[in-house]
């Protein structure tokens, strides 16, 4: 299993993602001509993105790439008699850079799973791992399996087995299953209340066990899982290449002396390699479902789910526009009719939303502000993207109260209306006609924006999408339902926002 | 009998410009007095103090009982005027989102508490008197003219004020409906309101007003009976303004 840093969150727009690999497809075609002309180099890809022990850069060298599985493709591309070269990949698009051949090996903490043994070439597992169960100190004689959990949280990294294990307990255990977009924050959440338990596999489990006190994490295990090496599904020379070299390292110690450099090394691994070496089966793999099943299946399956994601977007989006809509018009309404100190604090307000991203504004209302309160996910993407939004509403209504003319307001206050009054009879609903037009661009984009809040956990129709696609190795079908559905959203909207405004244009029977 | 408007010794400077100088004239009640002069020479300015939408630095406005001294605030002299002056804009200003009965009625309604079916009755009246009547529904936009002007003076009427003021009403009429307007505002008159009007039309002037000023360069230069100021002009901005008044067009004889 592999890891993303709470910062790398941005690859949680994977639908762009998607489509920026269709984009890089220019880029690297000459990559692969590169790589015809000069095969002395051995191309690997991994993501070293928060990436320990997998990938990492090295601290004291950040533009080299350290950890077990940098050791590993060295092993692989020295044995091939080429020099390694390391391709930054994000994690959740290595199968398709694979089954596009961006390069020769795919390493990085990647699980075996089914679906995956479908749309790339694998390698031998490597490593054995157990996905294990870690609670607060507290909970250590309480909660020692899933049984236990019934009614509680438990979060690990979306689109993973642990992942799928959790949804499978959801059914059989009623756990709540909580999807993060990396494995560190499960465990900060962990040990602040959010969650309950986390599930992941025990590399990753160690690691945090030693940055979070007050943790105790089971290592009997839930499941077991492997890590394998992915291919180009053509390069099955390669693969066989590949795997006679892992092979070779596991008789001759080469590969323990480099798990146990990382500090990995466990009584698992002896076996595993035994099995491997003899060419037996591995073991079960840690994935509930073990029988591949087709496409249509698979999004036959997870239509469900895409629906309630839908619908997470739809009513996050609605919630959020109507808290900036009020927020956006008590700013705008501060900047035009307030004093020198309150126009100073909403514009500096404005500035500071508009001019920083709104990542960064959901990581800290959730996360940096945990210390003081503890908002629940679904609240603090809420807030974050509503008072984000309320910047930009506020410069729309700003712009259409200063449109509408002096003479409607000396007409106004020539009949005695005060200043409330002129604002809330005639220069508010005629400046609402004019933001109109505007405001429902802004409405389309903040259902779109809405993807960026599964950084905190929250399950919407992007990140349900990505999960889908992952499982499924294509982002084909994924991406043209999901894109479907978020169309099916918008495009109503924008009719009703035409017929209102047609309905203010038309004349009235008179 | 006092008059309703006294303006007196009324000063008002923008930066260096002196817009209006000792500004002083009355309108009684029954009276149509007639501002005019040259593009400039402060016509409009004179209305927008009287209405209080712009503050003056010198002088006194009495409205009624009401007395207004130099130095208020805008929001202030807006404050004053309420109840006692109806303004028509030139470009009327009528509430563009509102029908032509909402907004005789928005007054009433918020300002003096009236409840909408005794403001809706009202205001139906006003411009069924006005002869708007068939338009109340229309939005400002699907209006003419001329139908958007009584709806103007509708709207000003609508809290009964004892000074109506205009601002070139007939700016916006063909000279055919002239005559038809200027009956209007007499009628207007002999209810008792003291109406001050400004305009570039001195047969408009001389056939309907009761009184006219004459101003140049924020300076009254002359006052006094129409037909005989406009037919014997004494001071030379006078007939400055005759000459230039001339119309330009031919007239059609009616």
């Amino acid at each position: 299993m592999k890891v993303t840093t709470a910062m790398n969150a941005t690859r949680s727009a994977s639908l762009l993602a998607g489509l920026t690999m269709v984009a890089l497809a220019a880029i690297a075609v000459p990559h692969v001509s590169l790589r015809a002309s000069q095969p002395s180099f051995f191309l690997w890809g991994g993501d070293a993105e928060g990436g320990a022990p997998f990938v990492e850069a090295d601290p004291h060298q950040p533009d080299r790439v350290v950890g077990l599985d940098v050791e590993i493709a060295e092993l692989v591309a020295h044995a091939l008699g080429r020099s390694p070269r390391f391709v930054q990949i994000t994690f959740t698009s290595l199968d398709q850079s694979a089954a596009r051949g961006d390069f020769d090996l795919g390493l990085s903490g990647i699980e075996d799973t089914p679906a995956r043994r479908a749309a790339v070439a694998a390698t031998v597992p490597y490593y054995e791992f157990r996905e294990v169960l870690t609670v607060r100190d507290a909970d250590r004689d309480r909660f020692r399996s899933f049984a236990d959990l019934n009614g509680h949280r438990v979060a690990t990294l979306g689109g993973t087995i642990a992942y799928e294990l959790l949804l499978a307990a959801e059914r059989d255990h009623g756990i709540v299953a909580v999807s993060y977009d990396d494995d560190v924050h499960p465990y900060g959440d962990l040990a602040n209340g959010r969650v309950d338990a986390v599930l992941l596999d025990n590399v990753l489990a160690d690691r945090s066990m030693r940055k979070v006190r007050g943790l105790y994490t089971n290592h009997e295990g839930v499941a077991v899982g492997h890590y394998i090496g992915v291919l180009r599904p053509t390069e099955t020379v390669l693969r066989d290449q590949v795997n006679q070299i892992l092979r070779e390292a596991m008789r001759d110690g080469r590969l323990e002396a480099i798990l146990r450099r990382w500090n990995v090394w466990n009584d698992d691994q002896p076996p595993l390699f035994a099995r491997v070496l003899a060419d037996a089966p591995v073991g079960a793999t840690a994935i509930p479902e073990t029988t591949p099943i087709s496409t249509l299946d698979m999004t036959r399956r997870y239509l469900p789910s895409l629906a309630t994601a839908s619908l997470v977007t739809l009513v996050l989006s609605c919630l959020s526009m109507a808290l900036a809509v009020v927020s956006g018009a008590g700013i705008a309404i501060g900047r035009v009719y307030g004093g020198a100190v309150t126009r100073l604090l909403l514009t500096a307000y404005v500035e500071v939303m508009r001019g920083t991203p709104i990542l960064l504004q959901l990581f800290v209302i959730y996360y940096g502000l945990a210390a003081v309160v503890r908002l629940p996910a679904f609240v603090a993407a809420l807030i974050g993207l509503g008072l984000n939004y309320a910047a930009y509403e506020s410069e729309i209504y700003r712009g259409a109260l200063e449109a509408v003319s002096r003479g409607q307001l000396e007409a106004a206050r020539v009949l005695g209306l005060s200043d409330r009054q002129t604002l809330r009879l005639v220069r508010a609903p005629q400046a609402f006609r004019l933001a109109l037009a505007p405001m429902t661009n802004d409405f389309v984009a903040m259902l779109k924006d809405s993807s960026l809040v599964s950084v905190l956990t929250v399950m919407e129709l992007t990140k349900q999408t990505q999960i889908f696609a992952t499982n499924l190795g294509s982002w084909v079908i994924p991406g043209v339902l999901c894109a479907a559905l978020y169309l099916m959203m918008s495009l109503p909207l924008a009719h009703l926002a035409r017929r209102l405004e047609a309905a203010w244009q038309a004349p009235t029977a008179s | 009998m006092t008059p309703v408007l006294e303006v007196r010794g009324v000063r008002l400077r923008r930066g260096a410009r002196d817009v209006l100088r000792d500004v002083t004239l009355s309108v009684g009640a029954g009276d149509v007095v007639a501002i005019m002069g040259l593009s400039g020479s402060g016509k409009t300015t004179v209305l927008r103090v009287v209405a209080g939408l712009e503050p003056f630095e010198a002088g006194e406005i009495r409205i009624g009982d009401a007395t207004c001294g130099s130095g208020q605030g805008r929001r202030d002299a807006g404050h004053r005027a309420v109840g006692q002056v109806g303004m028509v804009f030139q470009f009327h200003h009528l509430f563009e989102h509102l029908s032509a009965i909402d907004n005789v009625c928005l007054a009433p309604v918020h300002v003096q508490g009236v409840s909408r079916a005794v403001a809706t009755a009202t205001a139906s009246r006003l411009l069924e008197d006005l002869g708007v009547g068939h338009r109340a529904a229309a939005l400002p936009r699907e209006l003419s003219g001329g139908e958007a002007q009584r709806v103007a003076i509708a709207r000003a009427l609508a809290l009964d004020p004892p000074l109506l003021l205009l601002d070139e009403p007939t700016a916006s009429l063909d000279p055919a409906r002239r005559g038809e307007f200027g009956s209007t505002l007499r009628n207007l008159a002999a209810t008792g309101r003291a109406l001050l009007v400004t305009s570039h039309d001195d047969d408009f002037v001389r056939d309907w007003a009761t009184a006219v000023v004459i101003l140049a360069d924020g300076e009254v230069v002359e006052q006094g009976d129409p037909r005989d100021i406009l037919t014997n002009p004494r001071h030379e901005a006078t007939r400055a303004l005759l000459r230039s008044a001339t119309p330009t067009l031919p007239r059609w004889p009616s």
